[in-house]
């Protein structure tokens, strides 16, 4: 609020403006800013000097846990009550980095409320936090690790490799997902999301950790390669244009009738409306 | 304006007509057929979409049957879709693959199919539902009902099986839904099965026998039945709507040559048109995306063309009862909403002029349509029909309602379970009190006339608005109606004292007949019209000297 608004020389400028009735206000928040930058930068940081890094992060991750989790998992990640006598979040013991880095990095966590499925939504942590957190939950007791880049690079994938994802794929996942991955309705209100532009480290982590209403697909169920494969045939799909012409969202037979109706049959109806009113009005305008 | 007359037959028909007509003897054929006159409407078209659409099926069915292998043998695919090959499947699903991706313009043909034979079906039902709520299905013409029912029935098993043709994924899911209807019904339901697929579900002989009946038996029973559809539509001679000179007894409109030649020519067309650029920008049942089919894979969204979607709807909202009699396993989830609802219902549709000829007791011939206000129950069935269907029809879907809509899937299953029975009820009479008030404000219209929004003061200070009276035409075409009167059960035993015949089923029937009309305003007499108009309040505007002519328009038919 100060220097931009004139061209006097700094101290002209301040010694003109210190009787200015917030002029006090101003020299209590610079006093209040220099003492917390002071704080920010030399207590915490002696406190972990001689740590390693590791276990900066773990403790990172438990301080972001405390603010950003324990009011529903608890404090130590034990599982919380909502007070009326209903579990608010559950144990994260033994949940593993990976289910960390899916919940928090598809924004499903924090969740903004309960329901019957916590939904996908912009991520709140940065890549940096959400380490920090799996580190910590990790800590707690051992459970799936967030998988290495390359257990999920399709990059290198071949054709025959794709195709076995599909048959798995139709085989596991599209019962739920369904044959597009677009996603389908579960029992009350709950639903297997669409699997269309979603990170391949999450749909890895996903299979890995089984979340929300979605089963456990260990490594020994499908094999890392199984996974990788899978990832393989849903990013092809994604990059597919359909050969048809417009998909119609891809989700089968319902949409193609909403379609047939309201596109085909009303525009035929219209047609036809058309027609009739021509015939009439000009046979009749001529005939009486 | 009828085009009735004839020219005389003098011109002599260019050589080769002339030629032709020497030995087929066409010209006295068409000089008849071709002034036939039919009225204009464009409900009277509806029909005409269906039966565009089956030649268009029949065309571009053909075209699919050149590539086409009806075969379950086991091949390995090594087509040009890269995400399935290698894979093993049948020939039948590996041909359509082929037809998809590797025939020139095959896919575009593929879709033409599909998406006309969704326009045909749909077609047939709005025409179909403009048959019921005008009540042309009345004497003379309840066969041509049942024939079109008989159409609309075949068309969907026609569509059913031609889905199950590919042997992908999803219409195997199909198939396997239908086998396991099948297997429901008690006793001869694994002998059907084992007959129908020759074996165990899926056996290698399906797709060939369901071929020969999509391409070869049920398009020759269609076919055969359009041909006795329109000769009788034909015989019957064209319903049309009342209006000015329009009687039981005459038909007003133009002739098929070359009015009615020009625009079915050109409609037909346009329908064409439609459905090509359907095929050609909306992808419809992309085989390729489901996969071959795997008894062991299902696919979320395994839905049936939106024909079967209120057969679907029905067994997925049906609660699962099942029960067991000495060994024998009852599965009343599917032998209700599968084999005994549906079947009742199309049935009471089917023969639906049959039970309102019964009810109502009218014999007559029936040539001028009903406005659906004018026959209030009947238009409060159809609509409790319609909602009958739609209820089912969104149960078919509720998955994909659920999550479009943000509402739990069980949620919508429950509302359909109450909805399916109230849900009819309620549009049955809210549809049926429309009506009426419908009514009653035609006769308004006829007594008093339209409101002109003018606004007199008397001298003793009273207000009153002015009313024009309707023309003649609109007179006409709001009395061009018959009276309707309950069926009378007679007396309850004849001069000698002996009791009528059947005197349970004549009350019965009164009572329904006094339920069909109960509330059906009737239109006003003659006289009470002429009443209105000369001690109409107010009137100077009124010109009665129109009143006169009222008596000629409203002849009592009775």
């Amino acid at each position: 609020m100060s220097e931009k608004r004139t061209s006097l020389s700094p101290a002209r400028f301040l010694s003109a403006r210190r009787r200015h009735r917030s002029a006090g206000l101003v020299v209590l928040l610079f006093g209040l800013l220099a003492v917390g930058s002071a704080y920010a930068a030399f207590a915490p940081g002696a406190a972990v000097a001689d740590n390693s890094a590791q276990s900066q992060q773990i403790e990172e991750g438990k301080k972001l846990f405390a603010v950003g989790c324990s009011s529903c998992h608890g404090l130590n990640a034990e599982g919380g009550g909502n007070g009326e006598g209903d579990l608010a979040g559950p144990s994260l013991i033994g949940v593993g980095a990976a289910a960390v880095d899916f919940q928090v990095g598809t924004g499903r966590m924090p969740a903004m409320q309960p329901g019957a499925q916590i939904p996908r939504k912009t991520v709140a942590y940065t890549p940096e936090e959400i380490e920090a957190l799996a580190a910590y939950v990790a800590s707690l007791a051992p459970g799936p690790a967030v998988p290495a880049t390359d257990s999920y690079d399709i990059s290198k994938a071949t054709d025959e490799q794709v195709t076995r994802g599909g048959e798995l794929f139709r085989t596991n996942c599209t019962a739920c997902h369904n044959f597009a991955g677009k996603g389908g309705a579960l029992p009350n209100g709950r639903y297997a999301p669409s699997l269309m532009n979603v990170d391949p480290k999450h749909i890895y982590e996903a299979m890995l950790t089984g979340p929300q209403q979605m089963p456990v697909f260990s490594d020994q169920v499908l094999q890392p390669e199984d996974k990788r494969d899978i990832i393989a045939y849903l990013n092809a799909l994604q990059e597919q244009k359909d050969p048809g012409g417009f998909g119609l969202g891809r989700l089968g037979p319902v949409s193609e009738g909403l379609w047939g109706w309201l596109v085909g049959i009303g525009l035929l109806v219209c047609v036809a409306v058309w027609i009739g009113a021509k015939g009439v009005k000009a046979k009749g305008a001529k005939a009486e | 304006m009828s085009d009735t007359k004839e020219k005389p037959a003098t011109a002599e028909f260019p050589p080769p007509v002339k030629w032709v007509d020497d030995r087929l003897g066409i010209g006295k054929l068409g000089r008849k057929n071709l002034r036939k006159v039919f009225p204009d409407h464009w409900s009277f078209m509806l029909g005409e979409i269906a039966l565009y659409s089956f030649i268009i099926l029949i065309l571009t069915g053909i075209f699919l049957t050149l590539w086409f292998k009806p075969s379950m043998a086991e091949v390995e695919y090594q087509g040009s879709y890269s995400l399935l090959k290698g894979l093993h499947m049948s020939e039948a699903y590996a041909s359509t693959l082929d037809i998809s991706f590797d025939i020139r313009g095959g896919l575009l043909m593929r879709q033409i199919h599909h998406w006309a034979a969704v326009l045909f079906i749909a077609a047939m039902m709005v025409h179909l539902l403009r048959i019921f709520f005008t009540g042309a299905f009345r004497k003379p013409r309840e066969l041509n009902w049942v024939i079109g029912f008989g159409m609309l029935f075949l068309g969907i098993i026609e569509g059913f099986i031609g889905y199950g043709l590919p042997d992908d994924l999803l219409s195997g899911t199909g198939l396997r839904i239908t086998q396991g209807m099948i297997q429901a019904s008690p006793v001869v339901g694994t002998y059907m099965s084992f007959f129908i697929f020759g074996g165990e579900f899926p056996g290698d002989d399906f797709v060939s026998r369901f071929f020969t009946v999509h391409v070869l038996l049920i398009p020759g029973l269609i076919l055969a039945l359009v041909t006795v559809h329109l000769f009788l539509v034909v015989y019957h001679k064209h319903t049309q709507y009342p209006g000015p000179g329009r009687t039981n007894n005459n038909v007003v409109g133009y002739p098929l040559m070359p009015v009615y030649m020009a625009k079915a020519g050109g409609f037909f067309f346009v329908v064409f048109g439609i459905t090509a650029l359907m095929g050609a920008l909306l992808q419809i049942n992309p085989v390729w995306l489901y996969g071959p089919y795997n008894p062991a894979e299902v696919t979320a969204g395994s839905q049936p063309d939106w024909y079967m979607g209120w057969l679907e709807g029905s067994v997925r909202i049906m609660p699962g009862f099942e029960s067991e009699f000495w060994g024998v396993t009852l599965s009343w989830n599917l032998l209700i909403p599968a084999l005994i609802i549906p079947p009742a219902f199309v049935t009471l549709v089917a023969l639906y002029p049959f039970i309102e000829g019964w009810i109502t007791g009218d014999k007559r011939e029936h040539h001028l349509l009903d406005r659906p206000r004018n026959v209030p129950t009947r238009t409060g069935i159809g609509a409790a029909f319609i909602t009958f269907y739609g209820l089912l029809w969104i149960g078919g879907g509720n998955d994909l309602i659920a999550t479009h809509f943000g509402v739990s899937l069980n949620s919508v299953t429950w509302f359909l379970r109450f909805a399916v029975f109230l849900g009819p009820v309620l549009a049955f009479w809210v549809t049926r009190r429309i009506a009426i008030s419908l009514q009653r404000a035609d006769n308004e219209r006829l007594l008093h006339g339209l409101e002109s929004g003018i606004i007199v003061r008397s001298p003793d200070g009273s207000y009153s608005e002015k009313h024009t009276p309707i023309s003649n035409y609109e007179a006409y075409e709001l009395t061009a109606r018959d009276r309707l009167v309950p069926y009378e059960v007679g007396p309850e035993t004849d001069d000698n004292g002996v009791r009528a015949p059947r005197r349970a089923l004549n009350k019965l029937r009164a009572r329904l007949s006094r339920f069909y009309y109960a509330d059906a305003v009737q239109k006003p007499t003659a006289a009470e019209i002429e009443e209105a108009h000369s001690h109409g309040h107010d009137d100077d505007l009124h010109e009665l000297t129109d009143s006169d002519n009222f008596h000629e328009i409203t002849p009592d038919r009775h």
